[in-house]
């Protein structure tokens, strides 16, 4: 049945480009031009899909993106993309389809015995029928529904393909090239302006191309193409098909979705499937056109019952008749048009039913045909296996007849495609005259036009688009000729109604929304059990919550209940509507943004050194930092970690430092600085010194801690934690701009332009001493504990060289500028060779700062004070600092807090672990009992047995005393022994030598 | 949405990272320990006009003044925080 639907000729589709293409398996034709959906009406495929709930048979519906029934899947293994719009999908040689939610088979579906069920399944079902036992919840009911209820299956593999984003500016975006669309971007661009049309479909024109008009002689279609070719002349015009502007933004800035590469195989080399851009336009014309509604009937889902405006769609841009015998069902002379299209077409029409009483134009259009005339009757059901075969008219008295056809062309009305009006909270008005809802307050800069604003006239939409669109130039300073409406057909006044929202006698299940299988019946039953309003309407039935949110269906929805209530519809309400548009894959908005080019990777100067070294390597925020440097035969992190820790405590290590944060602050007012935000005094420490500082945070909490040197008189050089660099850099900036204005000081981020290597151990020093030029005097009395100088290395290199020690050695740390980072590096493993040297890394830094009881991220958690920190006695008396007031108030000063403390397991062999909870002994597992938690954990080599810091209420006041490490989480339960909380040399005497 | 920086011009909101309410100013000193709770927990919530902080993290670091209406996210006027700042002071000086 190669294309038995296709008409013998019209159409815009490419007769000379044959398609081939696959649905469920089966090899069919179309053309060029056409989408996967036009190609299956060629083909008299009518069953595409099974509903949501149901699993009922659909078929087309529309001819666009507001599509609720055929969706499918498209595509094959790592491509494969569920929920595909057949009506939007473009034909492509070779495109796989297969219709999905449908078990063995889209004819013979098993799970269509859900409608024997639907009692079971009716609006509310999910807060009814399963809720006892809940126990059966998550193990039975919801894997059940899952499995039944369904849409396709996403791929089983990765997207192979990639995806971007990008930003455009422009003075007047216009959305839609339907003819309002395409006169404003002209009128807009003949001014030259920067104009950027976006349409949603691949063959811009709207409905010139679905309709038939005559246009200045001429075919409408000929007439958009014409136009197009204009804008594409214009040099500061960009005409973006394929493309969904999804979302309207604060400040002039639009969301859209270019499918740059959904109607090829695969995408062509460097191109990305999709490009989400941020559209930055200083005027909008929103020119979406209108979307058609169904009428519900009996059975009024069934394949073969489509939108009016798609039948003509099919007809005349396609050349593909959705039916021979069609039965014209609507309550508006619009459906005259899909009349004429059928009869033009060559296919018969064997009723046109008017929902109406009295209406001429429609009845004309009948009467022009010799079709059977029937109005103010109404569609009660449409009949027939799987695909229609006749619908049942039903009259005022009860009274039916049937007519049998294979086509029902239904239009119910128009409802402008207002919903990017709403994303900025403009709630739309309800029009009486039209009976649908019309902008009420439009996003700012937002001009509506032609059928989205309700002026369905083809002359009304060419007339306000060009007015719109020359305004638009016109505000940011544009004037041109404009676009003069072309010579037109007179136009006939057309008339709508409103209703039937329901068939006047029910026999069989009557879809509102047919996506996800909301019926007139569960509208009812939500107004009878009180779900009233529309919000509770949308909660309680899904209306108009499926992907296609309620295009179709949510007017519909909202007039029934305001007729089941007696209201008015704008009593009743309004659905808003929130980006997107039309569903958009998140993988189109992260872009390019995700595995590793989700954040910046940081590398260390050291790092293709340590590469070198075979270092295993770990992520620590942006950075990538050596956890460890295994050595042949080694395997256990924890084995080369202790490795690394005894030779730092016998001989010496080096570890880079250069993830801290760096900052360079200079000026007058530089000390001042420092002392309002650190707890301790900065202005008193002398040149060549360094000190550490605590910052809090204004609440009194610890925020950051860190080394700070003082290089010169007015020249300070601040180190911070590696997590908190730029919180630190922010928060200087805020103190220095907002504060404290008067500061003559500034401050840059120098964290990327220093290498800082910390050299560790007793052999420090002797590795320091050869790396120094000649002249420079590292000794203990030249350059004691926390002092530095500025000198050279390795022959003339300017360094900077401090006496810190994190590890509790004797230690150094030296900084080159950057580009010496890797030479200084190597420099260093040489010079340090005949002591003994080895490179340590993070595992064991991490562990030797707990050794020295070093607070750092699990103590500094945002919940800790200084006092808590052990530091209460750092915080300085005599001056202002950010944090002091509230550091000092009664719950933060409480001594019964918890205070930073060392615990030691009494069973030596026991290990601990961090997040355990103190409780007294022989106290109960309660809450109430608990004491505080331990916050860093580790195996101390120089112990020889775990160790852990935490914080333990008053601990420090219970040295010695015995308490639980309770884990219940982890079924731990220990005894630990409070204890100092610097495991190894706590006199400092090392760090002094 | 879109801030004018002063300095950079007009730039996507992604540029920027926000703080909080412009309009409370930190005690002095000797202030009340209850004037610096006031003034680091209690916020109006206004519907309208709101002075704001933000800085322009990812552009040149400067702290701003951002007058916001906060029911349509409209934006009034945007003032470099330290040309505030130093107004506040010289007005409570003189």
């Amino acid at each position: 049945m190669s294309q038995s639907h296709r008409l013998p000729q019209g159409g815009l589709i490419d007769r000379a480009k044959p398609v081939s293409f696959a649905f469920d398996g089966k090899r069919l034709d179309g053309y060029a031009g056409d989408t996967l959906a036009s190609a299956l009406v060629a083909n008299g495929v009518k069953l595409v899909a099974r509903s949501f709930k149901y699993h009922r048979p659909r078929g087309i519906l529309t001819a666009g993106f507001e599509e609720p029934n055929a969706l499918v899947e498209l595509r094959s293994g790592a491509r494969r993309e569920p929920n595909v719009r057949a009506t939007t999908a473009e034909l492509f040689e070779g495109l796989e389809a297969r219709s999905q939610n449908r078990w063995p088979s889209l004819a013979f579906d098993l799970m269509a015995v859900n409608q024997l069920a639907s009692p079971a399944f009716v609006a509310g079902f999910y807060y009814k029928t399963f809720m006892w036992p809940a126990a059966l919840w998550e193990k039975l009911y919801e894997p059940l529904i899952r499995r039944a209820a369904g849409l396709g299956r996403a791929a089983d593999a990765a997207d192979p393909d990639s995806y971007e984003k990008a930003t455009a500016y422009c003075d007047v975006l216009v959305i839609g090239a339907g003819p309002a669309g395409l006169a404003a971007a002209l009128a807009a661009g003949r001014s030259g302006a920067r104009v950027i049309l976006a349409d949603d479909d691949f063959l811009m024109g709207g409905r010139l191309n679905a309709q038939r008009f005559e246009i200045d002689g001429n075919s409408s279609s000929s007439f958009a193409s014409s136009i197009v070719a204009e804008l594409r002349s214009l040099p500061e015009v960009t005409l973006l098909p394929r493309t969904t502007i999804t979302g309207v933004h604060d400040g002039g800035v639009y969301g859209a979705l270019e499918r740059v590469s959904d109607h090829l195989a695969t995408p062509a080399p460097h191109q990305p499937r999709q490009r989400f851009w941020r559209i930055v336009a200083k005027r909008a014309v929103l020119a979406t056109g209108a979307i058609e509604r169904p009428i519900p009937f009996g059975n009024n889902d069934l394949p073969g019952v489509m939108l009016a405006g798609a039948v003509s769609a099919y007809l005349n841009r396609f050349g593909a008749a959705p039916g021979k015998r069609a039965v014209v069902y609507a309550n508006n002379d619009d459906a005259a048009k899909t009349v004429g299209d059928l009869v033009a077409a060559g296919c018969e029409v064997a009723a046109v039913i008017d929902a109406r009483g009295d209406a001429p134009a429609l009845h004309e259009a009948a009467r022009a045909c010799g079709a059977t005339l029937v109005f103010g009757r109404t569609v009660a059901r449409a009949y027939g296996f799987q695909e229609v075969s006749g619908v049942e008219v039903s009259g005022p008295k009860g009274d039916s007849f049937n007519v049998p056809c294979d086509l029902v062309a239904v239009s119910g009305g128009w409802s402008p495609a207002i919903q990017l009006t709403n994303h900025l909270n403009g709630r739309p008005k309800w029009d009486e005259r039209l009976a649908a809802f019309l902008p009420g307050v439009t996003p700012p800069g937002m001009i509506v036009v032609g059928s989205a604003n309700g002026e369905y006239g083809l002359r009304d939409a060419f007339v306000t688009g060009a007015r719109a669109g020359a305004e638009a130039a016109d505000s940011c300073g544009f004037s041109g000729p404009g676009f003069q409406t072309p010579r037109l057909l007179p136009e006939p006044e057309e008339a709508y109604g409103d209703g039937p929202w329901r068939p006047t006698i029910k026999r069989g299940k009557a879809f509102v929304d047919f996506q996800n299988d909301v019926t007139v019946a569960d509208v009812e039953l939500s107004a009878r059990e009180g779900f009233r309003s529309v919000e509770h309407l949308k909660r309680y039935t899904t209306l108009g919550m499926a992907t296609d949110q309620g295009k179709t269906s949510n007017v519909i929805g909202l007039a029934l209940m305001a007729e089941i209530t007696g209201k008015s519809i704008p009593d009743t309400g309004v659905t808003m509507n929130r980006p997107p548009y039309t569903p958009v894959a998140i993988g189109a908005l992260g872009g390019a943004h995700r595995h590793k080019e989700f954040k910046p990777t940081r590398l260390p100067p050291s790092h293709f050194w340590a590469e070198e070294q075979g270092a295993v390597f770990v992520e620590t925020g942006q950075w990538m930092r050596a956890a460890y440097f295994p050595r042949t035969g080694e395997t256990d992190w924890l084995q080369i970690a202790t490795r690394e820790i005894n030779t730092v405590r016998s001989k010496v290590g080096v570890y880079d430092a250069s993830t801290l944060g760096k900052i360079d602050i200079q000026g007058p007012d530089a000390a001042t600085l420092l002392d309002k935000v650190y707890v301790n005094a900065f202005a008193s420490l002398g040149v060549g010194k360094a000190r550490y500082g605590l910052m809090l945070r204004e609440d009194g909490m610890a925020m950051d801690d860190g080394t700070t040197t003082r290089l010169g008189e007015n020249h300070y050089y601040m180190t911070t934690t590696t997590a908190n660099a730029a919180g630190v850099m922010r928060h200087l900036e805020f103190c220095k701009q907002w504060l404290w204005p008067e500061l003559d000081v500034h401050m840059t981020s120098v964290t990327d332009q220093w290498a800082q290597y910390a050299i560790a151990g007793p052999r420090s020093r002797d590795v320091v001493a050869a790396l120094v030029d000649d002249g420079f005097d590292v000794s203990n009395e030249a350059l004691p504990y926390m002092g530095a100088t500025e000198l050279t290395v390795c022959g003339g290199v300017k360094a900077r060289l401090f006496r810190l020690s994190f590890s509790g050695e004797l230690a150094y740390e030296l900084a080159v500028p950057a580009r010496y980072g890797d030479a200084m590096i190597r420099a260093i493993v040489k010079a340090g060779e005949p002591f003994g040297i080895c490179p340590y890394g993070a595992e064991a830094l991490a562990i030797m700062r707990i050794e020295k009881g070093h607070a750092a991220g699990p103590e500094l958690n945002g919940m800790t004070t200084g006092a808590d920190l052990g530091m209460g006695r750092m915080m300085s008396k005599k001056k202002d600092f950010i944090g002091r007031a509230m550091a000092g108030r009664e719950g933060l000063a409480d001594s019964a807090r918890p205070v930073l403390v060392g615990f030691r397991p009494v069973d030596r062999s026991a290990r601990l672990r961090s997040g355990a909870h103190f409780l007294p002994k022989g106290a109960g597992n309660e809450a109430a009992n608990d004491e505080g938690y331990m916050t860093s954990t580790a195996y101390s080599p120089s112990n020889g047995h775990w160790i852990g810091l935490g914080f333990l209420s008053r601990g420090s006041e219970r040295m010695g005393e015995i308490v639980r490490a309770y884990d219940p989480v982890r079924a731990g339960d220990i005894e630990v022994e409070v204890v100092s909380p610097v495991f190894v040399d706590p006199e400092g005497a090392r760090l002094r030598a | 949405m879109r801030i004018a920086c002063p300095h950079c011009g007009l730039r996507g909101v992604d540029e920027f990272a926000y703080f909080g309410d412009a309009s409370v100013t930190r005690p002095a000193a000797d202030a009340a320990e209850t004037a610096f709770a006031d003034y680091v927990y209690l916020r109006d919530n206004p519907a309208g006009a709101h002075r704001e902080l933000w800085s322009h993290a990812l552009g040149c670091q400067s702290w701003l003044v951002v007058t916001r209406d906060t029911r349509s996210h409209a934006i009034e006027t945007v003032e470099a925080a330290r040309d505030v700042a130093l107004a506040r002071t010289s007005e409570a000086q003189s």
